[in-house]
């Protein structure tokens, strides 16, 4: 059951025995799952990287590369945002990614970042994006049956961009939306903030666990999947150092903010594929909180869904499993009646507003189209 | 070492249906996958001196052009797939083979980021390699594809690959995309201009592609120094002239024509410093190719065939 990207994450010198041809769908597994940086430090961290053929360094260089730019840029925008924001009287909370990287987390090493997330109070959050705006970050072009779900909805506004930069922002007021199950409260997650740098704040340790665990298991698209899951895993064997009573807290918190759930999840699959440390008792003591959530069936869903979505490492069913999961993720996300009509939306425009005959998309990184 | 040209017809179509074509195409290796006819004749045509690899070795870039599903089938669509994804919007059959090249330009543009890559075509001779970067439309294309058919070597159509802190570009030599009436200008320039599938209506118009591995060595991968870059610009209306042109506005240009020079910081700098100080720059605006490969020539001291 095992695929090589799991097999070279955990064991970096895996790599080095591969076969060419496995040494090369290697590489294009991390570079779909967006683990190519990643697994390019875990590999130079190992000293595995020397030994590697160069046709193969060279894209872990590739990724490196990409990695270091989008961290000067995350310090560059980091900046402008608090600033920004400290004229709205908001603090700037970076969230995932932006977070790890700009904390100087183990887990930050590697880590590719498609967009900036940040998290605002909920009472400030139309001044937030009034002053975002006013500052030249300008909302995105969705229509207006989008633009209302985000805000009715949602807990987020609809995604902010610096069309010069090509930076996008996600503004969030919480980290699931009301309709969710949980009813998370995130006074308490600001109240319990860490302040990394002057006026730059993250999540405190267990609370970026949990969050991470939760936007594992509510997202619908299993794209970053495996990305995901290798948060918690390097968050999971880097923060009981930083703090020896991290373990202690961690299923309490989860239940405080309604995700213990979550967290079972989190905890059981990081375990399961990446086989991470826990303390003896503690998944048991997780799932006794969680309550009756080991289902066969769910795991039969969730493991398809942390492999690279390749041809490669695709199990049999991966394509209906992943179809179950999102609907379950939405279902996890709003009660039925909320749910039917939107899906059925979404399925309509997918099926008849196609784009179709659409010249290619533009392409997120270097700001120009495929096809020139 | 066995070519494309060298397989049997049978051997071909089965290699390509199953994803075990795969092709050395300057420093990277792509296995190509298609159940589509245009797409199989295309290759056919213009990769046939293109050599083989085993598909048991490493591949850079694993891509595939098929059916998405019975939605796209009954639409007369087709897919792009590269590691298994789908990066772009589906695409009308007829668009195919013009899909695969822009697909395969795709992979290098957003992946290899070894080179300070420049959007531009880059022809050599015993004299040293020019790069010519040009907007669509420029006629780099067509300028390109000129002097491969008068004795030039093409280097890239699409992609000038410069090794960072030299002034020394890696070939990656693959067919010259033409749009529109570039198509005819070609083919009336030369009737050795051998020619892929047409793709009618795409957002660029109407696209061919061209054979450009035409020079003995053709295939070879060494890298070789840049000595000139040319501005081309295709004006019907203005007087054909070549001109200096001052180094810092060739900086800057080539700069915004570059995929990765921000992405590469002061690595990215340099290494456009060195070779913006190494080569001579000039403006080339021209209508008649005759006279803009003539032109070429004389610039850089080449010989005129034909």
């Amino acid at each position: 059951m095992s695929f090589l990207l799991q097999q070279a994450l955990i064991d970096p010198s895996a790599a080095t025995k591969m076969h060419p041809r496995q040494q090369g769908a290697l590489i294009s597994q991390a570079r779909n799952s967006r683990l190519l940086a990643s697994l390019a430090v875990v590999l130079k961290d190992s000293g595995n990287m020397e030994t590697l053929p160069e046709k193969m360094r060279r894209h872990l260089r590739s990724a490196l590369v990409i990695h270091a730019k989008q961290k000067m840029d995350l310090n560059y925008e980091t900046d402008r945002i608090r600033s920004i924001l400290r004229s709205a009287d908001e603090n700037l909370l970076l969230l995932k990614g932006g977070a790890y990287i700009q904390a100087e987390l183990p887990v930050g090493k590697g880590r590719l970042i498609t967009d900036i997330d940040i998290l605002v109070s909920r009472k400030n959050i139309e001044n937030v994006e009034r002053t975002l705006k006013a500052a030249g970050w300008e909302g995105s072009q969705i229509d207006d049956y989008d633009d209302h779900y985000y805000r009715r909805w949602g807990h987020e506004i609809p995604p902010l961009i610096s069309h010069r930069r090509g930076t996008t922002l996600d503004v969030h007021h919480n980290i699931l939306p009301p309709t969710a199950g949980p009813n998370v409260d995130a006074c308490l997650l600001l109240k319990d903030a860490i302040e990394i740098a002057p006026g730059i704040f993250t999540l405190s340790w267990r609370d970026m666990v949990i969050h991470s665990a939760t936007h594992l298991f509510h997202e619908g698209e299993f794209h970053h999947g495996l990305r995901d899951l290798w948060d918690l895993d390097r968050m999971l064997r880097d923060f009981p150092d930083r703090d020896p009573h991290f373990w202690n807290e961690l299923l309490e918190r989860a239940e405080r903010l309604q995700l213990q759930v979550s967290l079972f999840h989190g905890l059981n699959y990081t375990h399961k594929v990446f086989g991470t440390p826990l303390p003896a008792g503690l998944l048991r003591e997780a799932r006794d909180r969680a309550q009756n959530v080991a289902k066969p069936i769910v795991d039969f869903l969730y493991l398809r869904a942390f492999r690279p979505d390749h041809p490669d490492s695709r199990l049999l069913f991966t394509g209906p499993a992943l179809f179950l999961l999102y609907v379950r993720s939405h279902y996890l996300r709003m009660p039925i009646y909320l749910l039917l009509p939107h899906l059925t939306r979404k399925l309509w425009k997918r099926c008849f507003q196609d784009d179709s005959g659409a010249p290619l998309g533009l392409d997120n990184k270097t700001g120009k189209t495929a096809n020139q | 070492m066995q070519a494309v040209g060298n397989l049997t017809n049978k051997l071909f179509h089965k290699q390509l249906r199953t994803g075990s074509l795969a092709l050395q195409v300057g420093p990277y290796t792509y296995s190509i996958q298609s159940d589509l006819p245009i797409v199989a004749e295309g290759i056919r045509a213009l990769y046939r001196d293109f050599v083989l690899v085993d598909p048991q070795n490493f591949i850079d870039y694993k891509i595939s052009i098929r059916h998405g599903g019975l939605l796209q089938r009954l639409r007369r669509q087709t897919q792009f797939y590269f590691d298994g994804t789908r990066p772009f919007a589906p695409i009308p059959i007829g668009q195919a083979y013009a899909f695969l090249e822009w697909g395969m330009n795709w992979c290098v543009s957003l992946h290899a980021n070894e080179y300070l890559k420049l959007h531009a075509a880059v022809v050599s001779s015993e004299r040293g390699a020019i790069i010519m970067p040009g907007v669509p439309g420029s006629g780099k294309s067509t300028l390109c594809a000129a002097l491969g058919l008068r004795g030039w070597r093409i280097l890239s159509d699409e992609h000038a690959m410069l090794i960072p802190g030299t002034v020394n570009v890696v070939p990656l030599c693959r067919p010259v995309s033409l749009k529109n009436e570039s198509i005819e200008v070609i083919q009336q320039f030369s009737a050795e201009a051998i020619l892929g599938p047409t793709s009618q209506k795409t957002h660029k118009g109407r696209v061919a592609h061209m054979k450009a591995d035409l020079h003995a060595d053709s295939h070879n991968a060494s890298p070789l120094p840049a000595a000139w870059m040319i501005f081309p610009r295709f004006c019907p209306n203005e007087r054909q002239q070549v001109t200096l042109r001052r180094r810092s506005d060739s900086f800057i240009l080539a700069a915004y024509h570059s995929f990765n020079y921000s992405l590469l910081c002061e690595s990215g700098f340099e290494s456009m410093e060195k070779l913006i100080n190494s080569v001579a720059c000039f403006d080339l605006v021209y209508h008649d190719l005759n006279w803009a490969v003539h032109t070429v020539n004389q610039l850089v001291g080449h010989p005129d065939n034909e």
